[in-house]
């Protein structure tokens, strides 16, 4: 046998192996990333998408986070319709505005951030909810405008806004246009505090770069997932310049909250009881 | 530490090799009218000429990547250059009573034509050893708090901020990371955007992205010339998006990162000129053109109010983005 030989044969059997994994139907059952347990699907999604062996939070779609965050029924929408426009008439390797359209099919939605009035166990909020699903959560202009309307709707109805995060950052494709979504958002948090309405913040898996770096840790209150990958930089970004391995629990949440970022790091369970603790507080003090 | 004051030897940058090899010639001329003691004043007065006219034109043709390559020119005035040149007085402000002071980030107060403002810049250094020290003008968290200290300090007091932007980007560290870089440079952002003092920001070299913004929420953003200002660096986006570094030149089109360019998405003021071949050619020159704007600037807000210079502010960037 010629070592190319030997060499196709190896990669046969590579192949075989890849083959058998995917004979698991897809649509039964789910593999933890984390500790490798084959999970029941419908089992995973009664126990709100946690791993029930090793307790790893999979990441949510805006529907599946609305249904576990708002009582039923309570959601209304507002500001769905704004849209991205490809201003720059970006194009990489697919243009800006095929990547939209791409991701609107994907996710039914017509950007990263959904907002809209809500209740939380029948408190009355202004509620975001990021979808990392859409273009990796990444922060443009819709979101920028979106984020602002929101705020001003807690300003006008004197409510708390609930923010949950998921994001990569800044949308390349808008220039930066989408870098300074980070300082329009940021000074509407400043109208939020100087107007005395809460502004809380969840942090989910993965938020880092802009969003990170603006309105995300502005919070009132910070509160994140179990092993939320929260920073500024990404691990890898890091690694490169310092040229050193990082701790590894380095940028999850429970080492933000060590470092004093976050007041508290909860499981998926324990977040809506939480936060309706939480909001009972400012209803008392508005009233 | 000893800053330059002034660029001394031409480094010229590769695209402008056509020049460099016109001088080179001027040098060999004038090597040999030494040696040789023949008077070639007159062949060297015309390659000189010819040099400009060649400058000019390299000038009148440039791609973004070239003038990303002259924002980060080794040579190029710095901001304790321009403080230098500008301003009397000056009282540097060190660390930011928390931790520690950053000298990737430098500030303090000074006279600007007898009138006292804040001034806060990243500063980059002109050599490796200066570089090492100011970290290549990569703020840690520090930096960024240091700065929002000396700008309230500016607002109590009632003097206007004026700020000089030029860094890669804020530091991508553990120890950055640890201390909270994507907090200092929020809070900033939050902070800068409810000064009641009113706020100039230059665009000097590189505006790399969060770690430039974190000292740019202005009432009025200028650019110099040849400044680049991007929400990531060619290089990082060419990277990401095309998986190709090389892709640089393409990522720098795309992104619209030149001052014109920006100007014309109304997202920057006003442009600053340069001297000819840029800001690190003369110094002097580069600094009145600075002074022009910055005495332009004061004399445009000397009159307004706190609310109304913190609505404007917020206004601006509340108008920010394009969507429909």
């Amino acid at each position: 046998m010629s070592v190319l030989e030997w060499f196709s044969k190896q990669k046969e059997n590579a192949s075989e192996k890849t083959a058998e994994r995917l004979d698991i139907p897809g649509d039964l059952w789910v593999k933890c990333p984390s500790c490798a347990t084959i999970l029941y699907k419908k089992d995973l999604e009664d126990n709100q998408k946690v791993c029930s062996s090793c307790g790893y939070h999979f990441r949510l779609t805006f529907a599946e986070r609305l249904n576990l965050t708002a009582d039923a029924g309570s959601f209304r929408e507002f500001a769905a319709e704004l849209t991205a426009v490809d201003f720059l008439d970006f194009e990489d390797t697919k243009t800006y505005q095929v990547r939209l359209q791409e991701n609107q099919a994907k996710t039914g939605r017509n950007d990263a951030l959904v907002c809209g009035e809500a209740a939380i166990h029948k408190y009355p909020v202004v509620l975001g909810i990021m979808d990392f699903a859409f273009l990796g959560g990444s922060m443009g202009s819709v979101l920028g405008e979106k984020f602002v309307r929101a705020a001003e709707k807690a300003l006008e109805k004197k409510i708390p806004l609930v923010v949950f995060t998921a994001s990569g950052g800044a949308r390349m494709q808008e220039g930066l246009t989408s870098l300074l979504q980070m300082a329009k958002t940021s000074a509407a948090v400043a109208k939020l505090n100087a107007a005395r309405v809460p502004y809380i913040v969840v942090f989910t898996d993965p938020t880092t770069g802009g969003t990170t770096a603006s309105f995300a840790m502005l919070g009132d209150i910070h509160v994140a997932e179990k092993g939320a990958l929260i920073g500024f930089a990404g691990p890898r970004v890091i690694e490169q310049t310092i040229r050193q391995k990082l701790p590894r629990d380095f940028q999850r949440a429970e080492y933000l909250e060590e470092h004093g970022f976050l007041d508290a790091v909860l499981s998926r369970q324990e977040l809506k009881d939480y936060l309706a603790r939480a909001l009972k507080h400012f209803v008392q003090q508005e009233a | 530490m000893a800053e330059n004051t002034g660029a001394k030897k031409k480094v010229l940058l590769d695209f402008e090799k056509p020049v460099a090899e016109i001088y080179e010639a001027i040098a060999e001329l004038e090597a040999m009218s030494k040696a040789q003691n023949i008077n070639v004043d007159k062949e060297i007065a015309a390659l000189k000429k010819r040099a400009a006219q060649k400058e000019k034109e390299i000038f009148a043709a440039l791609t973004p990547l070239n003038i990303v390559q002259i924002s980060r020119h080794q040579l190029r005035p710095s901001t304790l250059d321009y403080i230098g040149q500008l301003f009397t007085d000056f009282v540097e402000q060190k660390g930011d009573r928390l931790f520690g002071d950053d000298p990737a980030i430098v500030g303090g107060f000074a006279f600007f034509q007898g009138q006292t403002v804040a001034v806060v810049g990243h500063q980059k250094g002109h050599d490796t050893k200066e570089n090492i020290y100011r970290n290549f003008g990569m703020p840690q968290p520090e930096g960024y708090r240091k700065a929002l200290r000396i700008m309230r300090m500016a607002e109590r007091f009632n003097f206007p901020i004026i700020t000089l932007v030029d860094t890669p980007g804020a530091f991508p560290g553990l120890g950055a990371e640890e201390r909270g870089q994507a907090e200092a440079i929020a809070r900033n952002l939050l902070e800068m955007s409810r000064l009641k003092a009113p706020v100039l920001s230059i665009i000097t070299g590189e505006g790399g992205s969060g770690g430039a913004l974190g000292l740019a929420v202005a009432n009025q953003v200028l650019m110099l010339e040849y400044a680049t200002y991007s929400v990531i660096s060619p290089e990082a986006c060419g990277s990401i998006l095309w998986r190709d570094p090389a892709q640089a030149e393409a990522a720098a089109k795309a992104l619209k990162i030149t001052a014109p360019d920006l100007l014309k998405l109304k997202i920057i003021d006003g442009i600053i000129p340069e001297p000819r071949g840029g800001a690190h050619n003369d110094y002097a020159a580069a600094a009145r053109h600075l002074s022009e704007a910055i005495a332009a600037f004061l004399q445009n807000y000397s009159g307004k109010t706190a609310d109304e210079i913190t609505a404007e502010r917020y206004n601006k960037f509340r108008g920010m983005g394009f969507f429909k």
